[in-house]
């Protein structure tokens, strides 16, 4: 069982990781709009024509 | 005359070295694509280096960089292509309620984070204490769990703690008290537990307690920011100008940026922005918005004027005056003051239940130790069983039976066109059982409408509507609103106190009096009613304009009736324009020509007689009655002194929001009463297993979530309460 050792440690890492990951996003303001995001991204007007 | 500019500079916030930026609230967005007109619009615009839409609560966040550019020019391009825009300075009550938000967020991923690991690690030991787990593998776990569970527990708890720390200082128990309490012992009993090598911790329930309490109160305050957003959207919509005159020069500045002694232009079909003294000029002025009364005032040089009243006639200048003490709208302060310092406090239902549950469950706990101590535990055990009851009792159900009705019923309120003031309005709301009505802007629609729609030939009356596009006066504003096609015709000119006239198909249309319109009008005098008179051609029109019951007045009245509720009509208007309303809708309690004092005089006197009463109304007039009543509503187009005062704020032309406020308001109380009662039967059952010792950690976890999820379950049923839709 020694394996647990490390493997519950970095289990937890990888948790951490997404932790600080959303609090970052939430940070940063991209929950703030949640509805437009979804939109902006049909509009094509940044595309070549 | 050339345009005016338009002063902006009080919305203007400094952003960084150099550069300003401005929050605009945006009217008109009905789908996706309006994000890349609005932007592409602004950013255009020479000077402006950012400007981003925020759709989800329709605001516009403009930059620009000193130098020539003018905020006013973002309204002319918002115009252009069809949107209208308002700046405003969002309320502090707002940015509080946002930064309070992402706090309990933060605190709602960390418990998340957390409750899920160590619920891993716990389900790990579980299955290991029934099988093989070698007593150093569960130490390790412990130590894991522990680890994680106190800094997270430290962190995601402190909306608790700190509530319940007040609450202590303060002398009285709320409902953080016991989660604070049970949320600490849990912790503290499975790091000594951990210390001891025991097979029991209980790192997991304390992190499932915050985790499930943190959800409940992110969603109530994300409900009450989204609703808070819309109302203060609507505020700033609704914030007028005014023109003043800066050395001569007119110029127009939003109405919060006016001081006392500034000389102001108030012209005809416009709202008096300040109290003041008129310096030239002569008119009527409408006060309906602050006394209730119909009748129009004549006011001339010397005259005082209030804020908010309605310049009929002509145009007027005025000196600002400040509020100088004895003024209409100061003496309605002080009632103001007076009638919301001595409104009984009403205690909130879940305080109530707090207040109960608080001592009976730390009483149990205490006497399950010494119980135990006398059937001769060792001190250890006595301890443990006694924590295990206050970790089991702790008020998961109970502090979420509430706040979880409350959420969605807020959430029907909303779809109802109904927003909210205060937390507690919903319980007030259903225990009202008088309503009292004002009637003008309540009953009646707050502006005035055409009447006789039916007498008039249709397509007459559609040029005449379209025609009246082009006049600020009143009666012309009101006849507009019959307009379908609502562009006005090319060069109509307004003749002032006449009327307007243009040339279609050749001959010449009028709208206006009686003379400018060369119409006799001796025979068509009424009572209540105003005229405007129109030609065209040989074609003639008179169109009467007076008050109007709101569409669904009758049929909302009746449905209250049948709730079984008490309707009075308590108006400041003249007896005579109160009779008709009243009778109309088969009131038969009502009084006119009220002053604010004898409206709250009423009140208290039904108060008295053990009456809840739901307070209506719209005028500064109404608020100091509004907040002297139980619980009380206003429309959205209520003086903005009034609208503070109501508990909740009602949207749009119909009467049918406030039956919709008293029977979603009702369900929801029941909803309320029966989750307490959910999380009282949880309790029966869980708590004597609790005393007896027999709880391990696995069940306080199944007894939680399992209560939890059944209160949440039950609040989702005030989603459907709607009325049956009534005929209109």
């Amino acid at each position: 069982m020694n394996v647990l050792i490390y493997m519950v440690p970095l289990a937890l890492g990888l948790g951490l990781t997404g932790l600080f990951a959303f609090l970052w996003a939430l940070r940063s303001g991209q929950y703030s709009d949640v509805e437009g995001a979804a939109l902006r991204v049909l509009d094509d007007d940044d595309l070549q024509k | 005359m050339t345009a005016e500019a338009f002063d902006l500079s009080l919305y203007a916030k400094p952003e960084g070295t150099g550069r300003f930026g401005m929050e605009l609230a945006v009217d008109g967005i009905a789908c996706g694509a309006c994000i890349g007109r609005i932007e592409g619009a602004v950013k255009q615009l020479p000077g402006v280096t950012d400007a981003r839409l925020n759709y989800t609560n329709r605001r516009l966040h403009v930059a620009w960089a000193e130098g020539g550019f003018r905020p006013s020019q973002i309204l002319a391009a918002l115009e252009n292509i069809g949107y209208s825009g308002h700046p405003f300075v969002p309320l502090r009550a707002e940015q509080e309620e946002a930064a309070e938000a992402r706090r309990l967020t933060r605190c709602l991923a960390v418990a998340g984070f957390a409750a899920m690991n160590v619920m891993l690690l716990s389900v790990s030991v579980w299955s290991g204490n029934v099988t093989d787990i070698t007593p150093e593998t569960r130490d390790f776990f412990h130590w894991a769990s522990a680890l994680i569970a106190l800094p997270a527990a430290a962190y995601a708890g402190r909306p608790f703690f700190e509530s319940a720390w007040r609450g202590i200082r303060s002398g009285n128990l709320n409902m953080n008290v016991p989660i604070s309490l049970g949320v600490i012992l849990a912790l503290a009993m499975s790091v000594v537990e951990t210390a001891n090598h025991a097979e029991h911790a209980y790192f997991d329930s304390a992190l499932m307690l915050l985790f499930f309490l943190l959800c409940g109160r992110t969603l109530d305050h994300e409900m009450r920011r989204k609703t808070r957003a819309v109302a203060g959207n609507l505020a700033a919509l609704k914030g007028e100008a005014a023109h003043r005159f800066d050395d001569d020069e007119l110029v127009r500045v939003p109405v919060a940026a006016i001081a006392a002694g500034d000389r102001l232009l108030v012209k005809a079909g416009e709202r008096v922005p300040s109290d003041g003294i008129v310096l030239t000029g002569n008119s009527e002025i409408d006060e309906s918005l602050i006394t209730g009364e119909t009748a129009r005032r004549k006011v001339a040089a010397g005259a005082t004027i209030y804020a908010g009243s309605m310049n009929d006639k002509g145009t007027l200048t005025m000196r600002v005056t400040a509020g100088g003490g004895a003024t209409l709208v100061d003496e309605i302060e002080k009632l103001l003051e007076k009638a919301a310092s001595a409104k009984s406090h009403a205690m909130r239902l879940a305080d109530r239940a707090a207040r109960v549950y608080a001592p009976v469950v730390h009483m149990t706990a205490a006497l399950t130790c010494a119980g135990w101590l006398l059937a001769g535990a060792s001190i250890h055990d006595a301890v443990v069983t006694a924590i295990a009851v206050l970790i089991i009792t702790c008020p998961c159900a109970l502090a979420l039976a509430i706040p979880a009705v409350q959420v969605v019923a807020s959430g029907a309120l909303f779809r109802a066109r109904l927003i909210l003031n205060a937390g507690d309005a919903i319980e007030r709301l259903a225990e009202a059982d008088t309503v009292i009505f004002d009637k003008t802007g309540t009953l009646t629609l707050p502006e005035p409408r055409v009447v006789n729609v039916a007498e008039v030939n249709p397509a007459l009356l559609q040029t005449a509507a379209r025609l009246a596009l082009s006049s600020h006066h009143p009666l012309a504003v009101a006849l507009s609103r019959e307009a379908s096609p609502r562009a006005p015709f090319d060069g109509a000119t307004e003749e002032p106190g006449q009327g307007v006239r243009v040339t279609i198909d050749g001959s010449e249309a009028r709208l206006g009096s009686a003379a400018f319109c060369g119409l006799d009008a001796s025979d068509v005098h009424e009572r209540g009613l105003s005229h405007i008179y129109f030609a065209h051609a040989e074609h003639r029109a008179v169109i009467a304009v007076s008050q109007k019951l709101r569409p669904d007045a009758v049929a909302v009245v009746q449905a209250l009736k049948a709730l079984d509720l008490k309707l009075v009509i308590l108006s400041g208007d003249r007896v005579e324009a109160v009779r008709p309303v009243a009778e109309a809708l088969g009131i038969r309690d009502w009084l006119g020509e009220l002053k604010p004092a004898q409206k709250i005089e009423m009140i208290e006197q039904l108060k008295r007689q053990g009456r809840r009463v739901l307070m209506v109304g719209d005028g500064l007039n109404d608020a100091p009655a509004l907040a002297a009543a139980h619980v009380s509503l206003s429309p959205i187009d209520a003086a903005d002194v009034t609208q503070a005062q109501a508990d909740a704020v009602f949207l749009g032309e119909n009467l049918a929001p406030v039956l919709d406020a008293i029977v979603i308001s009702r369900r929801a109380r029941g909803l309320m009463s029966q989750n307490l009662w959910l999380a009282v039967i949880y309790n029966a059952i869980a708590v004597p297993i609790a005393i007896a010792g027999m709880v391990t950690p696995l069940i306080a976890a199944l007894a939680m979530s399992g209560s939890s999820l059944l209160v949440t379950l039950n609040a989702l049923r005030a989603y459907k309460a709607r009325r049956q839709e009534i005929a209109t």
